[in-house]
C-alpha cells in the first residue's frame, strides 16, 4: 500500500527547518528522519515546536528555511500532490459539530475525491471499526471527547494514507479513551502505516513509538529507541523516601558515594534519587550507611529510568514544569 | 484494519485527478462544502430565528416609531420608502454570518483539516457564501411578508421586481465575501461580530436607507450619496416602486461585481495562509 514509499528512503525527513512567528522562533534548525512503516514519537513540552513541525510536514505552514519531505515529496513544492498521501489528526478533534458522524466522514471522503457511494460505504465501514456505529446519525456536538477524537482519527484514515500525523492524539482524554486510542495506533502500525505522533506524555512515547526524538526549543536534542535514551541517563536509578524531612542534607551526602552523578532532591515528598550502575548490588551499602548515620528510610527502590529522567538530564528542566508554565 | 488498508492502496493508485479536469474538481468540492453549510441551517435554528427577528424588528420600529417624523417628497409613504432600506440592511448584516462561520471553522481546527486535504482552496469559502445566500433569501422573503402586512405596496412591474430581487441576491453574495475576508483576518468569533458592527453600522445608516440623504449635513451627504449601499438601496427602491431607476441600477451592479472581484481573491489568499491556533 505504501505506493510512493521506496525502500531505504525515509518516509519523513527534515533538514535544518527554521520557522519564526514574529519574534518567537518555533523551530530552530530542526532535523528528523523517520523510516517507512515505523511509529515515531516526537516528545517535548508545550511550545517545544512539535505542532509547528507537524504543520510543516502536512503542508499547513511553509518553513522560513530548511527542507522537509514526506513520502518522497517536497512539502512546499509538491504540496498539492503530497496532500493525497497524508492524513492528519489534530489535538483539537477537527470535526464539524453540526454534522453527524457519518456526514463528517462522507464529506471528507468526497473531498478525497471518492465517488458519493464509495464515500458513504467507507464512512459506514470506519464508523463500525471505530465503535461509533450507534452514534453515526447524531450530530458530532453530542459526542464525548473520546468519541470526537475517534471520529477525527477516522476522518484522517478515509483513504488510509501511507503517512499519518497524529498531533497529541490523547491530550485531554480520560484514561479509558487513551487506552482505546493506543490500541487503534497499534493496529495502524500493524497495517504498515508510517506514523508520526507528538506527545507530552513520556509513557505514551515509550509505549507506542519505535523511535523517539526529544525536542526542546525548536531543536531535536536526542534521538533513539526508548531504551537507548534511557541508557543515556545511566542505567538504573536508586530512589528512596526518608522518614523525616530534616534528614534531607545528611541523606544526600550519605548517598553520594554510592551513585554516579548528582543526587536529585525533592524536599516536599522527602525523596532522593540518583543514577547508579549496578544499583541493586549497591543498595546493601546504602542501607548500611544510612543505618549507621541514623537516617530513617520509609521506602527504597531501584528502578529503570523513565523518559522523565531522560528529559531532565538532556534539557536541565522537567517536561512537566515547562508544560505548566506555557 | 486489513480491509481498509487494501482500499487505501487502491485509492492511492487510482489518482482521480487524471480522470477529470481542474474545473470538475473545483465544482465538485464546492458542491460538497455547500451541502455541508446548507445542512447547518436547520440544525442551528437559533441563528435563523434571530437573524430573521432582527430585521422584522427594524421594519416595525422604523415604520411606527420614526415613520411619522421623517419628511419625504410628497406622494411617497414612509413604509414604501423604508422597505428597500431594510432589505439591503438585512442582506448587509447577513454577511456577519459568513464571517462568523469562517472564524468558527478556524477556531475548531476544521480549516486545518480542509487545508491538509487534496481539495480546492476556494471550496470552503464558496460553500459558506452560497449557503448564506440561501439563508438570506429566506430572511428577505419573511421580511417582505411582514412589510406587506404593515402596508408595503410595491408598484413595479414583474421585470422591475425581478430586478430588485436579483440585485439583493447579488449583493448578498458580494457582501458574504467581505464577511468571509473579515472572518479570516480577525479569526475570533466575538471579534468578528464587533468588527462587523464597526463597518456595517456607518455604511447602512449613513445611506438613504431610513432617511433621504438631502436631510444630512453636506460632508456626510456627499459620502452617503456615493457609497455602494445607497446606490443599491436606491435601485431596489426605484424598481420596487416602479420609478425610473436612472444610473443607480448599473452603479449598484458595478459596485457588487467590483466587491466580488476584489474580495474573492483576497479571502482565498487569507484562507491559504490561515492558521488555526
Amino acid at each position: 500500500m505504501t505506493t510512493t514509499l521506496e525502500h531505504g528512503r525515509p518516509a519523513i525527513s527534515a533538514v535544518g527547518l527554521v520557522k519564526n512567528f514574529g519574534k518567537t522562533r518555533a523551530l530552530d534548525g530542526f532535523d528528523l528522519e523517520v523510516a517507512p512503516g515505523t511509529v515515531f514519537g516526537l516528545l517535548g513540552p508545550n511550545g517545544a515546536g512539535k505542532t509547528t513541525a507537524v504543520r510543516i510536514f502536512t503542508t499547513l505552514l511553509e518553513p522560513d528555511s530548511g527542507h522537509a519531505e514526506v513520502a518522497g515529496l517536497d512539502c512546499v513544492r509538491d504540496a498539492h500532490r503530497l496532500r493525497s498521501q497524508i492524513g492528519l489528526a489534530g489535538q483539537y478533534a477537527a470535526v464539524d459539530e453540526l454534522l453527524t458522524g457519518r456526514e463528517n466522514l462522507e464529506m471528507v471522503g468526497r473531498l478525497y475525491r471518492l465517488p458519493r457511494a464509495r464515500a458513504r460505504a467507507r464512512a459506514i465501514d470506519l464508523l463500525e471499526q471505530f465503535g461509533l456505529s450507534d452514534a453515526a446519525n447524531r450530530p458530532a456536538r453530542t459526542y464525548s471527547g473520546g468519541m470526537r477524537r475517534r471520529l477525527d482519527l477516522a476522518a484522517s484514515l478515509i483513504v488510509t494514507p501511507p503517512v499519518l500525523f497524529l498531533d497529541e492524539p490523547t491530550t485531554g482524554l480520560d484514561p479509558r479513551s487513551r487506552l482505546s486510542m493506543w490500541e487503534l495506533i497499534e493496529k495502524l502500525r500493524e497495517g504498515g502505516t508510517t506514523l508520526l505522533l507528538t506527545t507530552q506524555y513520556l509513557e505514551e512515547a515509550d509505549y507506542l513509538a519505535d523511535r523517539i526524538a526529544v525536542i526542546d526549543r525548536g531543536r531535536t536534542i536526542a534521538v533513539g529507541t526508548a531504551d537507548e535514551l534511557k541508557s543515556q541517563v545511566g542505567g538504573e536509578r536508586i530512589e528512596l523516601t526518608l522518614a523525616r524531612g530534616s534528614d534531607l542534607d545528611a541523606a544526600a551526602s550519605a548517598l553520594a558515594p554510592h551513585v554516579d552523578g548528582s543526587v536529585r532532591i525533592d524536599g516536599e515528598s522527602r525523596q532522593l534519587s540518583a543514577a547508579s550502575a549496578n544499583g541493586a548490588r549497591r543498595l546493601v551499602d546504602v542501607v548500611r550507611d544510612f543505618d549507621a548515620a541514623g537516617i530513617g528510610i520509609e521506602d527504597l527502590a531501584v528502578r529503570r529510568p523513565t523518559l522523565d529522567d531522560v528529559f531532565l538530564t538532556l534539557t536541565g528542566h522537567g517536561a512537566e514544569e515547562e508544560a505548566e508554565a506555557a | 484494519m486489513s480491509a481498509s488498508t487494501a482500499t487505501g492502496g487502491e485509492l492511492a493508485r487510482s489518482d482521480p485527478e487524471r480522470r477529470h479536469g481542474w474545473l470538475y474538481w473545483q465544482t465538485s468540492d464546492a458542491i460538497v462544502l455547500t451541502e455541508r453549510a446548507l445542512r447547518h441551517i436547520p440544525r442551528n435554528p437559533e441563528l435563523l430565528i434571530f437573524s430573521t427577528i432582527q430585521p422584522v424588528m427594524f421594519v416595525l420600529l422604523f415604520r411606527y416609531v420614526f415613520g411619522g417624523a421623517i419628511r419625504l417628497p410628497p406622494g411617497v409613504s414612509y413604509v414604501n420608502y423604508l422597505m428597500a432600506g431594510v432589505f439591503v440592511q438585512t442582506v448587509a448584516f447577513g454577511s456577519f454570518t459568513t464571517g462568523v462561520g469562517m472564524a468558527q471553522d478556524l477556531q475548531t481546527g476544521l480549516i486545518d483539516r480542509f487545508r491538509s486535504l487534496p481539495m480546492s482552496r476556494a471550496a470552503v469559502l464558496l460553500g459558506r457564501t452560497l449557503s448564506d445566500l440561501v439563508r438570506n433569501t429566506f430572511t428577505v422573503a419573511v421580511m417582505l411578508g411582514v412589510g406587506l402586512l404593515v402596508g408595503f405596496n410595491p408598484q413595479g412591474g414583474g421585470l422591475e421586481i425581478a430586478g430588485a430581487i436579483g440585485l439583493l441576491l447579488l449583493m448578498s453574495f458580494a457582501f458574504s465575501w467581505v464577511g468571509a475576508t473579515v472572518g479570516l483576518a480577525v479569526r475570533n468569533v466575538e471579534a468578528v461580530q464587533s468588527a462587523g458592527f464597526i463597518w456595517l453600522f456607518p455604511l447602512t445608516f449613513a445611506s438613504s436607507a431610513f432617511v433621504p440623504t438631502s436631510s444630512m449635513p453636506a460632508g456626510l451627504r456627499a459620502f452617503a450619496n456615493n457609497q455602494p449601499i445607497t446606490h443599491i438601496i436606491n435601485a431596489v427602491r426605484d424598481w420596487s416602486l416602479g420609478v425610473p431607476v436612472g444610473s443607480n441600477g448599473w452603479l449598484a451592479v458595478v459596485w457588487c461585481v467590483g466587491i466580488v472581484v476584489v474580495f474573492v481573491p483576497l479571502s482565498v489568499r487569507l484562507y491559504r495562509r490561515a492558521a488555526s491556533t
